[in-house]
């Protein structure tokens, strides 16, 4: 008997189906690979699904080819100032962004100021401290005008700034605050001398000193308008009080975040994925009231339908934070779904000065491409 | 006396010489973030049927990509990968600075008209 009936069972295909659409993926399935559902406790479907195959039994093609990426891909810049940029990123996978995020925070070079040579220190701040705080200045000059200065290397024009430090505070006089435009550029290199024990020195030949400048970097085209100077000129150093003097030279160096912060180029960098607030059900009147009340950024806004009934709309959804004070309480998670867009990112950067924020992204997608070059290089 | 450590960069491919689809490359003075784009462009080839990374030791800046394919030797996979990366970056600052322009033009644009509006304004009352 059983059998019988399982021959009578018919086969059939799902996409006989009227209502499977062909060549996309069902909405539950495009909702998980598209969007990160935040719900009360925890976020769900974070990873993103990269295997070209993962659709494969569906007939969908999960691969990103070149041309489909270049064709959906956009950048929208929202704000863009001397200092910092806020733009978006459509189309792009995490791991990318989060590719120019490290770059953009370690591995962009900028000059700071590496090696300090105290000749003078009464001040009450100890030397080690000083030359940290002298380190963690921001310079305004282009990195991509200087070299590194390897262990080999003499310091020269091209990898080396100076600047001088010489501050005093006079007995009778109140305490005074050293600030960071009292550091003076030396276009033409140290000025202190280097002792040399040679007795068959000529002492008429210049003097000795810890850089060794063959020309003058005014010369050079780049700073012939513009000295090199801190960026802010009001960042605090030290403080003097009566009699006490500080006279120092530091010697600012090309270098990367990764080996110290103080080469990192951005105050910081960092992206957040677009935030999509849907209402699952037609929420009204009090209800309405009650959640536009609810939210701390106002995300959410209340249209009239006339006769008296209103209606909440979504009206600024980009400015969720996802404190999720809108799906607390009782069934409020069955009316509002709170999801990000996996592909959309919001990207800020706050540079430091050195260079603009424009040019330093512009910088972290070349290192990325020097990186992937060297790889192929380095197998072929 | 801290100095940039130029490190000795090179590239090592652990693989079996009888068959050449699956491999593991190890980069030194690398970390997360070339492995993770790396990682994502080879999902997405069709001929690769598994890849991973990882970072053997977080001390030492060691990176193990390990890539099995459909048959193809997994060096070329690999340099494909790296390839279609280098594409992708370079659209992308293409877009960006593109994006960046035409940012800066309407800005200008918008300043000009503010400009315009305020000097037409003044003639007005300037006549009456």
């Amino acid at each position: 008997m059983a059998e019988g009936a399982g021959e009578e069972k018919k086969k059939f295909s799902i996409w006989d189906l009227p209502d499977v659409p062909v060549g996309q993926l069902p909405p539950h399935l495009e909702l998980q690979r598209s969007r990160v559902s935040c719900n009360k406790d925890a976020p769900i479907h974070t990873e993103s699904i990269q295997y070209s195959g993962a659709y494969a039994s569906m007939g969908i093609d999960n691969s990103s080819r070149l041309d489909r990426f270049s064709n959906n891909f956009r950048v929208e810049v929202v704000r863009l100032n001397e200092d910092d940029m806020e733009f978006d990123m459509i189309g792009i996978d995490a791991a990318i962004a989060n590719s120019f995020r490290r770059i953009l925070i370690a591995e962009l070079p900028t000059m700071a100021i590496e090696k300090v040579l105290i000749a003078n220190n009464t001040s009450i701040i100890q030397d080690e401290v000083l030359a940290h705080r002298l380190g963690l200045v921001p310079i305004r000059v282009d990195p991509r005008l200087f070299d590194y200065l390897s262990e080999n290397d003499q310091p020269n024009e091209k990898n080396t700034v100076v600047f001088k430090l010489h501050v005093q505070c006079k007995r009778g006089s109140p305490r005074i605050t050293v600030k960071s435009d009292a550091l003076k550029w030396l276009p033409n290199g140290s000025e202190l001398v280097k002792e040399t024990r040679n007795a068959t020195s000529d002492s008429s030949s210049k003097p000795e000193t810890y850089t060794y400048f063959g020309c003058s970097q005014e010369t050079i085209p780049e700073f012939v308008k513009n000295p090199i100077i801190p960026k802010y000129p009001d960042i605090i150093i030290a403080k003097l009080g009566p009699g006490q003097e500080i006279e120092l030279e530091a010697h600012a160096v090309k270098g990367i975040g990764k080996t110290h912060a103080k080469w990192s180029p951005v105050a910081t960098a960092w992206y957040r994925m677009l935030p999509e607030v849907v209402l699952l059900e037609d929420i009204e009147d009090d209800l309405a009231e009650e959640l536009k009340s609810k939210c701390p950024v106002n995300v959410f806004d209340i249209e009239d339908l006339g006769k008296g009934r209103r209606r909440a709309t979504v009206a600024r959804p980009r400015a969720c934070t996802l404190c999720r004070e809108c799906i607390r309480g009782d069934d409020w998670e069955k009316r509002v779904a709170l999801r990000r867009v996996k592909d959309h990112f919001i990207f800020t950067i706050e540079s430091t000065g050195a260079l603009p924020p424009e040019v330093l992204f512009t910088e972290a997608v070349k290192i990325l491409e020097d990186k992937c070059e060297r790889v192929i290089t380095e197998l072929s | 006396m801290a100095f940039l450590e130029i490190g000795l960069k090179e590239t090592i491919e652990h693989g079996s010489f009888t068959d050449n689809s699956p491999a593991t490359f190890s980069l030194t003075d690398e970390d997360h973030t070339i492995a993770n784009v790396v990682r994502f462009t080879l999902n997405q080839d069709p001929r690769v049927t598994f890849c991973g990374y990882s970072i053997p030791h977080p001390l030492e800046a060691r990176v193990n990509i390990i890539v099995q394919t459909t048959g193809d030797p997994a060096r070329e996979v690999l340099k494909d990968a790296c390839q279609n990366l280098m594409l992708m970056c370079r659209h992308v600052r293409c877009t960006f600075d593109k994006a960046v322009e035409d940012f800066k033009a309407s800005n200008v644009v918008k300043a000009m008209k503010i400009d315009s509006q305020d000097s037409s304004g003044d003639d007005s009352e300037e006549s009456e």
